[in-house]
């Protein structure tokens, strides 16, 4: 039930409204409502209830094991968010003089130090306030890079089949048109494709790695001088950062730009679409574009860069300094973890994977890269079980919510058919691997014998199989007032 | 097994072509395309007069899985759209190779001579696994 559902006309909560703050008169009447805002009318322990009631019914990392693949629903550790919360953090005005602000500087400051060294790159912008816009700062940095060189004609972005949907998306935003490369079927880019396609409209190629196949392509610095021998650059989706934290350096690799995902790497709560932090790297030629502001240090002081000082610089992303709560937070889990925890970070990351993998194909579930070792994440494909017995990887998905278990990722990348894209992450216990294949066990033996139970999952959650057919054709997102018979204005 | 008239013919991408005998040809997606896809939820079609070449982007298909890019399988230009997919995208899902239609090209005669048979779009689909 919607809250506005709830309304009644008159019933109001006002005991912790401020007295004070209903008095309009200093508000120019031309610019007041003329009809009441329809907000609903509920008592305080309506609305207690009520949100209370919806957070009960969350699935989330705080209570569930999360496998959703690409997504790192790693633990939140509490730490990040109390010492993010200090009244000195929280309290802050953005628009604060620098003077007043060399506490919270002083952490971004070494937030783009961390970052840096992490990534091998030779400069970082935190500004980006999620992974999206991150790549769109990058892909425009290419563009701009080209662009002071007088080197016009580069408007193709390279992109392999395999790709985040957003990489697509990023690159044609910055005016760029995109071509995409074949995926070869061990799981690493053509690269007699990717050859074929280079040349003198190369503007880059945005690359994940390890990819959304769950494997770290070996041919990265073979792809590295094909597209830099052609005048392109290298764009890193540091979407699976998580992979290879502390192992190896996107800027070792060759890339040039590079994108993180702090709310999924340095684990802030993510979810539900937000918020997040997409800080960009870059090397050293593309440095002049970052998008600002960036903080210096100048002797004691640490002191805003912004447009005055980079004037070739791709602008702001934001009207402030990024999504500063996300970015402490991250700041802090970097602190805590240091450069050893960082390793241990990926090292368990992919040993979990690996783990997970093994287990399945032991139980006879079909890996789809099975020759190739797991990174942080990997794939099955229940084709063979869609076959056999006429249930499909969504029906599996939903099945696993009944046994406690958050989804894996279906049907992405689309490469493979009938697949799930399982991440455990390093924050898992073995116990915890070990229920979710015995559900994935139990879930076939379901399959085999009583396929409905599979196809009108899930059975025990609030929501039963949303119709998210009818939902696409008949978009309907907005509450109405008429819609119940109340007039809520 | 999925359906492939032996009349129609076929791209790598999984497009069908019939040719209309008049200097006209339909497009649509293949039965296979559809069920790879799944339940289909929207369908933006072609503009009627744009001029196509072979390979061109110009229609999208999206379902609840992925929006997929439709390939004009020939050059020609676009003669008539399937409007009635516009409140009923399910069609293609429900008739792929009738109602489901999505475009007609104009083109010289023999124009699809060169795309796949029933049986070599059989080979590509069942490479795919």
């Amino acid at each position: 039930m919607l809250i506005q559902e709830q309304s009644r006309p008159g019933r109001a909560a006002t005991a912790q409204a401020p007295q004070h703050m209903a008095d309009l008169s200093d508000l120019p009447s031309g610019l007041r409502r003329r009809k009441r805002a329809a907000l609903p009318e509920v008592s305080e322990l309506q609305a207690v209830r009520h949100y209370t009631r919806l957070s009960q019914k969350n699935f989330s990392i705080d209570t569930q094991f999360y496998p959703l693949g690409s997504c790192t629903m790693k633990y939140n550790p509490r730490a990040c968010n109390s010492l993010a919360s200090l009244p000195g953090f929280l309290a802050r005005h953005p628009a604060a003089p620098a003077s007043h602000s060399q506490g919270i500087m002083a952490c971004l400051h070494e937030l783009q130090d961390i970052l840096k060294i992490v990534t091998g790159m030779h400069a970082v912008s935190l500004a980006p306030a999620a992974g999206a816009q991150g790549e769109l700062a990058g892909v425009m940095m290419i563009r701009a890079y080209h662009d002071a060189r007088g080197d016009h004609e580069r408007l193709e972005i390279l992109v392999p089949d395999a790709a985040h949907g957003t990489n697509p998306a990023s690159a044609i935003m910055a005016g760029f048109e995109v071509r995409e490369i074949p995926t070869g079927n061990n799981g690493d880019v053509d690269i007699a494709a990717l050859r074929d396609a280079v040349g003198p409209r190369t503007a880059g190629i945005m690359l994940t790695n390890p990819s959304t196949v769950g494997v770290f392509d070996r041919n990265i610095q073979a792809i590295a001088e094909t597209v830099h021998e052609a005048g392109g650059l290298l764009y890193y989706d540091g979407a699976n950062l998580n992979a290879i934290l502390g192992k190896v350096r996107p800027g070792d690799m060759g890339f040039d730009v590079i994108h993180m995902n702090l709310h999924k790497t340095f684990s802030t709560p993510h979810g539900g679409g937000g918020p997040g932090a997409g800080p960009v790297g870059v090397s050293k030629r593309l440095e002049p574009f970052l998008p600002v502001p960036l903080v210096v240090k100048d002797g004691q002081q640490y002191r805003w860069q912004v447009e005055p000082d980079r004037p070739e610089s791709i602008g702001r992303m934001t009207a402030f300094g990024g999504n500063m709560g996300i970015l402490l937070r991250a700041y802090i889990y970097a602190r805590m973890l240091g450069a050893d925890g960082m390793r241990r970070v990926s090292e368990y990351a992919t040993l979990n994977a690996n783990y997970l993998m093994a287990r399945l194909q032991e139980a006879g579930f079909t890996a789809a890269y099975p020759e190739r070792r797991a990174s942080h994440e990997f794939i099955i494909t229940l084709k063979p079980e869609a076959k056999a017995f006429g249930t499909n990887a969504m029906d599996f998905a939903k099945r696993l919510l009944d046994y406690g278990f958050h989804a894996p990722t279906t049907y992405f990348p689309l490469l493979v058919p009938e697949c799930l894209l399982i991440e455990p992450t390093e924050s898992e216990a073995k116990e915890d691997l070990d229920g979710f294949v015995e559900a994935m066990i139990k879930t076939r033996a379901e399959a085999e014998q009583a396929p409905e139970t599979l196809k009108q999952a899930p059975h025990s959650l609030p929501v039963r199989r949303l119709d998210d057919v009818r939902a696409a054709r008949h978009l309907d997102v907005a509450w109405k007032a008429d819609e119940t018979g109340e007039d809520a204005a | 097994m999925s359906n492939m008239p032996a009349e129609l013919k076929f791209t790598k991408s999984h497009e069908w072509v019939n040719d209309n005998g008049d200097g006209t040809y339909t497009v649509g997606i293949t039965d296979h395309a559809q069920e790879a896809l799944g339940d289909l939820v929207f369908v933006e079609l072609p503009e009627v007069g744009a001029k196509l070449a072979a390979e061109d982007g110009c229609a999208v298909v999206e379902s609840v899985k992925a929006a997929s890019d439709i390939y004009a399988p020939i050059a020609g230009e676009v003669t008539a759209v399937n409007d009635a997919l516009d409140g009923a995208p399910e069609t293609i899902n429900s008739d792929p190779y009738g109602d489901g239609w999505i475009f007609k090209l104009s083109a010289g005669s023999g124009a699809a001579d060169g795309l796949l048979d029933a049986d070599a779009y059989q080979a590509v689909v069942d490479d795919e696994g």
